[in-house]
């Protein structure tokens, strides 16, 4: 019993449905889990013990009553950029150090209905942004496959804590890649869904145009459950998709015989590592096989501006976002001077990171005046000419299949004083983000003993062909629930 | 496109972020660097594109105009760094 913690979510849901073991005793061995590898991994900022142990109790009794769901009595992990109320929500940043917010966001309410326990709020870079988890203003998370590495990012804490054994499955949340870069780095499987699908009320906001949450698992069936959980229309994020959603669980299984797969010429260009373009090669290789029709005459010919259109779109949002933590209404407060005008530029300079602080200023500037029709306007009008083509392409395939990341996991340290460099990580995840596209990334093999990330790219709310697709290559190529050993 | 530090200056007070000159410097260099980058956005011919500001055709969602419960006032003050009579205090807004 003391290895439940290496449980995917529906095998541990079978143990606790057929009362192999209790709710109580799946969150303990993961608590225990926790308490063994978490100096070394720091995937938490506010581990919640207590809070596990009250949701595995209300979890059991469930069971008992007969109302359990997939996700009852499951442990998870909740990225601090989703809020919670009466549990401090810092997302990464020392502004909202002390912030215990008065109320849910729409997706934990989701996984509480559900009956999910949550096992605490994961690291993160601060407020979403970065690529390493290194942005944290509590520390750097540490990659579960060797702990002198990055786990990725923003999401790495979830993403380290799903492979460390220190919950079974985690949410995060992607603005450019947070969810599926991560993913990549650690092994997992991670949905970025398409914009729209999930309500963003109650997520701290980064780039409101761009920000979704999603899954970040250790299979593509349990990716797939918790994305049908937190799914759904929600009057208070009027950006939601009002139309039902389908079960996802349905496209689980299915055969993949003449799906048509793009591979976008674009994608393999100087910067990939060999071992990287080896395992993606056996991928399309494997996709074949199994009867996919792979095509890699596709062209996507602007790839090569998303990085731009990205970083001009999303620090412009983020410095509106952003405008609102002054040290008037919640938060960190710096009252050292005589108004509260100096308060409110002391209290950005000493709460805000490095990181946060150089996005702000880049955002500003693109929005400001006489810069705004050069980069803002023309940034969303590059974004436009991406949205098209990618709407040519999935007239022709039915999924589009890239690398997540162009490198495996890099040593902690190694890019952090070169912002470029760090944004380079996210080459191919930016792409489908600026589209609004949902994206899947799942592990494609190791190169150098490291995860390698593959992802595959849907049409707007066609999670489900995604999922397909992603879980009839998990089953040929063998790989769900392999954890490192820490 | 390189910005001068009287620029970085000038976005730091819109953005409303206190800069020491060591800031001023280091953010002058990399925001420079950043944006020399962006500098193949203007080679891109998207004269009469339609600019995206959102990847969803959606406009004007509307809901019904509805009176509905709010978090108690105790409740939106509590994380308040000062709070004076049920109000957010601040210091002198004018000088």
């Amino acid at each position: 019993m003391s290895d439940l913690w290496r449980l995917t979510a529906h095998d541990a849901h079978e143990g606790l449905r057929s009362k192999q073991f209790t709710a109580v005793e799946l969150t303990q061995s993961v608590l225990d889990r926790v308490a063994a590898v978490e100096v070394r991994v720091h995937a938490f900022i506010t581990p919640t013990p207590d809070l596990a142990v009250e949701h595995a109790r209300e979890a059991d009794a469930r069971f008992a009553a007969g109302t359990a769901t997939p996700l009852t009595g499951i442990p998870v992990g909740v990225k601090d950029v989703i809020v919670t109320k009466d549990v401090r929500t810092t997302a990464g940043s020392k502004i909202l150090g002390n912030f215990v917010p008065p109320y849910d966001s729409h997706v934990y309410e989701q996984i509480r209905r559900a009956g999910a326990v949550m096992v605490g709020k994961a690291n993160m870079d601060e407020f979403a942004m970065g690529s390493s988890t290194e942005h944290s203003a509590y520390g750097p998370t540490h990659n579960p496959w060797n702990l002198d590495l990055v786990p990725g990012g923003s999401s790495g804490g979830s993403a380290a804590a799903v492979s460390a054994g220190e919950c079974l499955v985690a949410l995060g949340s992607d603005t450019g890649g947070s969810i599926r870069q991560p993913a990549a780095l650690c092994g997992n499987v991670g949905i970025d869904p398409t914009y729209g699908r999930v309500s963003r009320f109650g997520i701290v906001a980064f780039g409101s145009s761009l920000d979704q949450v999603g899954p970040l698992a250790r299979d593509v069936e349990d990716a797939a459950t918790m994305l049908d959980c937190i799914s759904g229309h929600d009057p208070r994020d009027s950006t939601t998709n009002p139309e039902p959603l389908p079960d996802l669980r349905h496209y689980l299984g299915r055969d993949v015989r003449g799906m048509r797969i793009g591979v976008p010429r674009e994608y393999f260009v100087a910067g990939m590592e060999p071992g990287v373009k080896a395992r993606i090669e056996e991928a399309l290789k494997l996709f074949e096989d199994l009867g996919c029709q792979v095509d890699r005459d596709l062209s996507l010919p602007s790839t090569e501006h998303a990085l731009a259109v990205y970083y001009i779109i999303a620090p412009s949002e983020a410095s509106a976002n952003l405008a609102r933590y002054d040290g008037v209404k919640y938060g960190f407060s710096d009252r050292s001077a005589r108004t509260m005008w100096d308060n409110m530029e002391q209290t950005r300079a000493r709460g805000f990171g490095e990181e946060v602080k150089r996005r702000i200023m880049l955002g500003t500037y693109a929005l400001s005046a006489g810069y705004y029709d050069a980069y803002y306007l023309k940034a969303q009008k590059v974004r436009t000419v991406i949205n098209r083509e990618f709407a040519a392409a999935f007239e022709k395939y039915d999924v589009i299949v890239t690398p997540t990341s162009p490198t495996v996991a890099f040593p902690i340290g190694a890019k952090t004083d070169d912002p470029y460099a760090m944004y380079l990580n996210d080459v191919y995840t930016l792409p489908s983000a600026v589209a609004g596209l949902p994206a899947l990334s799942l592990p494609c093999g190791l190169s150098e003993g490291l995860p390698v990330g593959l992802q595959i790219i849907g049409n707007f709310f066609d999670e489900g062909r995604i999922i397909t697709a992603a879980h009839a290559f998990e089953r040929a190529f063998g790989w769900a629930n392999r954890l490192p050993d820490l | 496109m390189s910005l001068t530090p009287d620029e970085v200056l000038h976005i730091a007070r819109l953005a409303r972020i206190a800069l020491s000159d060591a800031d001023v410097q280091r953010l002058t260099a990399q925001l420079s660097g950043i944006l020399d980058h962006f500098a193949a956005l203007s080679s891109v011919d998207a004269g009469d594109v339609e600019p995206t500001a959102h990847p969803l055709p959606l406009s004007n969602v509307m809901r019904a105009d509805e009176v509905s419960p709010s978090l108690p006032r105790s409740e939106v003050l509590a994380n308040a760094p000062e709070q004076e009579e049920g109000f957010f205090r601040v210091r002198a807004v004018l000088e």
